[in-house]
């Protein structure tokens, strides 16, 4: 072909669609600010049970991971994600379909190396850099006494 | 005004995202793994914690968060124990949400079975 | 004996005809244009198995039975199978052969298998090497999302270039008999691998235009065929994005196909009701496109003369993964229903 890939990225460029980035922006803004406004209600209610903040958060945290991960069981999570985009994948809720969705496609490798192998196979790197960086941080702060 | 204000930010930080997937080439895992070390990040410059104090779920939720808590438990675990606590404060304070991932997706997994697409 | 045309192109002089074929789909595909042409649907897409790749490849499995049923031929008439398909290792189709007891070749093309296959086939019947070849493909929804992208429950956006893989198989029964009066093989363009340095796995047809290009381009300039000869281009898979590449392509070397060529990626679903993206890929979106419209048509004698060219993206998920870009193939098959009396 007498074409360099230089040539041919830009011509690519121009021929693939764009993705509709103000739809799926709204779509984000709207389905994540929901899910926080649900995460609201939720500490809203423990708080109301007397349940102490630190607490209430926690629950609040394993309760939407509950719902996600029952809505990834019943085929309904990535279905709202399709539209929702980064408004379902930004949420703790996003984190638990990371962890749920593969666990259950890798069941049909075993039990043990599927489904218990796999089940970090997304997610893994959230901890990975997560832990890392919070204990490179501690060190730090300890040394340099920022706390 | 709680709900209006966890509306906003958790609809701002999710939007945030949404032009990172469709302006620049990162792909979700990686956008996830920014998204956490920046909660780290911001919580050692000492802007998140504010925030969620500010917008409660709104800050608390999205995975930047998670970040968040996972750096104020290393600081509050050195505050009580010294060194040792940047160690095991972090995972500890993010205890509840890994372990609840964990043991429902094995229940999810087990009960249910991955469906086709149309 | 075949004859070498230029440097990329085999014309064939003996006879090598399509004596059966046969196309299997799932739900998706029962529900695009191409529906009611299918000769087994299923709308269980696990078809009635336990794991995606079993539903594959018995989907494979059935599409040879079927094309050995409408030939009139069982599987020890069969000298060669020549199969291939997108899963590590291409179970789909050592898994379907296996109990059919034909002596196998296995490739892998990634989406371009099936001309592949057919080419191969085709060689092997035109040299006397074999009286009786299948070639076949498989492609499954399911498996391919597992392997090449995430879990089917992981919620994530498929951006609009990216393409849908067929849940389909096609299979082919060709053989040599002289006396046969079906579509026969013509001519063959085998493709170089081409590379233009896209990295974009979302982006599939952009990264196999440019072997497309390449190879009908050769095709025309070794035997100097003309365009208005040619009652269809068929490409497989290129998408709508791709598809344009490949007009931009040859543009420059003077080549306008436009009036001509389809894909079969657009032509198996409907893009306005269905929610494919740029169209539908997988090996088993050409190969069922060819089996269930393309030779189907060929008979009934509405197109006479058609290039089949099934295009693939040779990529894996470690290639990807290291940030290689990634290389195209498209080999061309050249169909032919003569007319009486020519």
């Amino acid at each position: 072909m007498s074409m360099s890939p230089k040539e041919y990225d830009t011509l690519t460029k121009k021929a693939s669609p764009n993705s509709p980035w103000l739809k799926n922006l709204l779509w984000a803004f709207f389905v994540g600010g929901a899910i926080c406004t649900l995460g609201q209600v939720l500490t809203n209610l423990y708080l109301f049970l007397d349940i102490p903040k630190e607490i209430a958060t926690s629950m609040t945290s394993v309760s939407l991971i509950f719902l996600s991960a029952l809505l990834t069981g019943l085929d309904l999570y990535d279905t709202i994600a399709q539209h929702a985009g980064a408004g379902t994948l930004v949420p703790i809720t996003g984190f638990a379909n990371a962890v749920v969705s593969p666990a259950l496609e890798f069941k049909a490798e075993g039990l043990i190396l599927g489904l218990g192998a796999k089940m970090f196979v997304i997610a893994g790197p959230v901890l990975v850099y997560g832990v890392s960086a919070s204990i490179i941080y501690g060190i730090l702060a300890f040394l340099f006494g920022w706390y | 005004m709680d709900y209006l204000k966890a509306f906003l930010i958790g609809g701002i930080i999710c939007a945030i995202g949404q032009i990172l997937i469709d302006k620049t080439k990162l792909t979700p895992a990686r956008i996830l793994v920014s998204f956490v070390v920046a909660g780290v990040v911001l919580t050692a410059f000492g802007v998140y914690g504010p925030l969620v104090e500010w917008a409660g779920a709104g800050a608390s939720v999205p995975i930047v968060g998670f970040g968040y808590l996972l750096a104020d438990g290393a600081i509050k675990a050195i505050q009580e124990i010294g060194l040792f606590g940047a160690l095991t404060g972090g995972v500890k304070a993010a205890s509840a949400g890994i372990a609840a991932s964990i043991f429902f997706a094995f229940i999810i997994a087990l009960i249910f079975k991955p469906k086709d697409k149309s | 004996m075949a004859k070498r045309l230029g440097r990329y192109t085999l014309a064939l002089e003996n006879p090598v005809h399509i004596a059966g074929y046969a196309a299997v789909g799932s739900k998706m595909e029962r529900d695009g244009p191409l529906g009611d042409r299918f000769d087994i649907l299923n709308d269980d897409s696990y078809f009635g198995q336990k794991t995606w790749e079993k539903a594959e490849s018995i989907m494979q499995k059935q599409a040879c039975q079927r094309a050995l049923d409408k030939a009139k031929m069982k599987e020890e008439d069969i000298d060669y199978i020549f199969a291939g398909d997108l899963l590590n290792q291409c179970i789909s189709s050592s898994f379907s052969i296996r109990d059919l007891g034909i002596p196998f070749f296995g490739l892998y093309g990634a989406c371009s298998t099936m001309s592949e296959s057919l080419s191969l086939a085709a060689m092997t019947l035109e040299g006397h090497m074999a009286d009786r070849c299948i070639a076949s493909t498989s492609s499954h929804f399911c498996t391919a999302e597992r392997q090449f992208r995430f879990p089917l429950e992981y919620g994530g956006q498929r951006p609009p270039s990216s393409t849908w893989t067929a849940t389909a198989a096609g299979a082919v029964v060709l053989d040599n008999d002289p006396d046969s009066v079906k579509t026969s093989i013509k001519a063959l363009t085998a493709g170089r691998i081409i590379d233009l340095g896209v990295t974009d796995q979302n982006n599939m047809g952009a990264a196999m235009a440019p072997a497309a290009a390449d190879t009908i381009a050769h095709f025309l300039t070794d035997t100097s065929v003309k365009l208005s000869d040619i009652d269809g281009i068929f490409t497989g898979d290129l998408g709508t994005v791709g598809s344009e590449l490949l007009y931009e392509l040859l543009d420059r070397e003077n080549i306008d196909i436009r009036s001509k060529h389809q894909d079969c990626g657009l032509l198996l679903y409907d893009r306005d009701k269905q929610d494919v993206h740029a169209g539908g890929s997988g090996c088993g979106c050409s190969a069922s496109v060819l089996c269930s419209y393309l030779l189907p048509e060929l008979e009934k004698g509405s197109m006479h003369n058609i290039l089949f060219i099934a295009t693939g993206a040779l990529l894996s998920t470690t290639s990807v993964q290291q940030n290689e870009s990634i290389p195209g193939i498209a080999h061309l098959v050249q169909l032919c229903k003569e007319t009486k009396g020519e």
